[in-house]
């Protein structure tokens, strides 16, 4: 677990390049800052200033090799690499809302924003005009979409929302793609169909992040009332919730076919398992403190302590997890979906983490990521 | 001008009922969740110390109403709980919570909160040697359930 500390201002957003030696981030401003790896430390390339509001997502297309980036002030850019310098091209989103998450497609050819406005802006670019257009899915979503992610076939969107509801949706755009094939979901999506929807029935809370498996049939869920939900497309629609004991989880995502990671206000990754009965459980929390070493306090200190603290004791006041504040953002570092081996979280401390399976398995007793 | 600062009727108008976009719950209105059945709680408690108060415990908690909007159902039904809680001895206490599921505890913390609510001259001591043991077993989810749970008990 290697924990690097960028900034003391919290990391809103983060996403890395392709290879992992750059990664950019948003320090709670209207700026995306690019980080250079070089060697053990990261140093800042670029600053990506155009956005007037504070930037609230941005996502790296790992093969193109572009960034997008969405804001408070209702726009969104396409970044390019030209020359060494990044330049925006605006997206025009259709919003009167700000814009609060966006993802680039599987295939890169189109990239969908949650918004304020209710809706999802599924944006792609029209060669013709030499623009990026959108278009919108508005019903049937009556509050904010708070989180979005693609299914790997390009087509299917899942959107959690401040309407206590997950939903997917069909965003196929004729002009850039194919007729999708039929999948678990339904097998007819014209663009902007709900294919399935989930939650709300009076109870739970806003959904604050998605994730589909790698495989697409299955499709997990977090929610501000403690909850994590996945639902496996191909076995009916009944989702298995898991009521946690832990602080509402933030950001979901799903490792390999049975497991999902997931964090939040707790400070700390925790694992999940999802087995092919449908039954979700708890496996474990992922940064187990070692056990603190009680010292012996010098004269000096107590001293030293009674003069700035008034007080003799050594009151530790840091959490004892890795990270001092919620964990925002949790991203895959090494591997993909099926089978990751390192992810990384970042968070409100401004800290970014990256987390090794392997590593993890040695260190907690009979963890097995299966 | 002086006219129109004189009229203050606008001031009873609530202006977010009329917004198109206000969020409107979808409810369903299922008629048998009445509350739980006061008279069998009654002589449960009569009995007491002879018979189980486990027995009465699980009996209060069962057919929350949950998803009326009728006030006077809810306070009936908090009403017999409450009786149920305040007259458990302090070691019945946990023994009763790990008796029930993920569910029970949830609906046990949202009995306990609303208990908090309107604080009568013992209810507090005891309903706090409850809130513990619950949240030994609930954690901190348990009360976060009780905040964002739009059906009320």
């Amino acid at each position: 677990m290697s924990l690097h500390q960028f900034l003391l201002e919290p990391i809103t957003c983060h996403a890395w390049n392709r290879d992992r030696t750059q990664i950019a981030i948003s320090p709670n401003n209207h700026e995306v800052h690019i980080y250079q790896k070089s060697g053990n430390q990261w140093v800042k390339s670029h600053e990506l200033k155009e956005h007037n509001g504070h930037i609230t997502g941005i996502d790296w297309a790992p093969k193109s090799d572009r960034i997008v980036t969405c804001g408070a002030d209702r726009n969104a850019y396409v970044w390019s690499l030209k020359d060494g310098v990044w330049k925006p091209t605006l997206v025009i989103l259709r919003i009167n809302r700000a814009a609060t998450f966006v993802k680039w497609s599987p295939l890169e050819n189109k990239f969908a924003v949650g918004s304020g406005a209710r809706l999802i802006s599924v944006c792609y670019f029209e060669s013709d005009n030499d623009w990026w257009v959108s278009k919108h899915i508005k019903k049937p979503i009556r509050s904010t979409v708070l989180s979005l992610d693609w299914h790997p076939n390009n087509v299917l969107l899942a959107a959690g929302s401040c309407d206590f509801k997950c939903r997917v949706f069909s965003a196929y755009i004729k002009e850039v793609e194919e007729k999708p094939g039929p999948t678990p979901w339904g097998s007819k999506m014209p663009f902007g169909a709900v294919l399935a929807e989930f939650g709300g029935a009076g109870g739970g809370g806003w959904v604050h992040s998605v994730s589909f498996s790698s495989s697409g049939n299955r499709l997990a869920w977090v929610s501000h009332d403690s909850t994590v939900t996945v639902v496996d497309g191909t076995k009916g629609s009944t989702p298995s919730q898991l009521k946690t004991e832990f602080l509402p989880l933030l950001s979901v995502l799903f490792i390999s076919e049975n497991s999902v990671v997931a964090a939040g206000h707790d400070c700390c990754p925790m694992l999940f398992r999802c087995d092919d009965g449908g039954s979700l459980t708890f496996v474990s929390k992922l940064d187990l403190p070692k056990a603190s070493i009680t010292r012996n306090i010098s004269a000096m200190e107590r001293f030293r302590n009674m003069d700035k603290r008034a007080t003799t004791e050594d009151r530790n006041t840091a959490l004892e997890t890795l990270h001092q504040n919620s964990i925002t953002q949790v991203s895959i570092y090494e591997g993909d979906q099926s089978d990751c081996r390192k992810f990384c979280t970042t968070g409100i401390d401004g800290a970014m983490t990256i987390w090794d399976f392997k590593s993890l398995e040695a260190s907690i007793q009979g963890l097995r990521i299966m | 001008m002086a006219k129109n600062t004189l009229s203050s009727r606008f001031r009873k108008l609530d202006i977010d009922e009329f917004d198109e976009n206000k969020f409107v719950d979808d409810h369903d209105e299922p008629v048998d969740n009445q509350g739980p059945d006061g008279a069998e709680i009654d002589n449960l408690i009569r009995q007491y110390p002879l018979r189980d108060m486990m027995t009465a415990f699980h009996i209060a908690l069962r057919n929350p109403p949950v998803n009326t909007k009728n006030p006077a159902i809810k306070e009936r039904a908090l009403a017999i709980v409450l009786r149920v809680l305040t007259s458990f001895k302090s070691s019945d206490i946990e023994p009763a919570v790990k008796s029930l599921d993920r569910s029970g505890v949830d609906l046990l913390m949202k009995y306990i909160y609303r208990g908090f609510e309107k604080p009568s001259d013992n209810s507090s001591a005891i309903l706090l040697q409850w809130h513990e043991k619950a949240f030994a077993v609930g954690g901190l989810g348990s009360i976060v359930r009780v905040l964002t749970a739009r059906k009320t008990v």
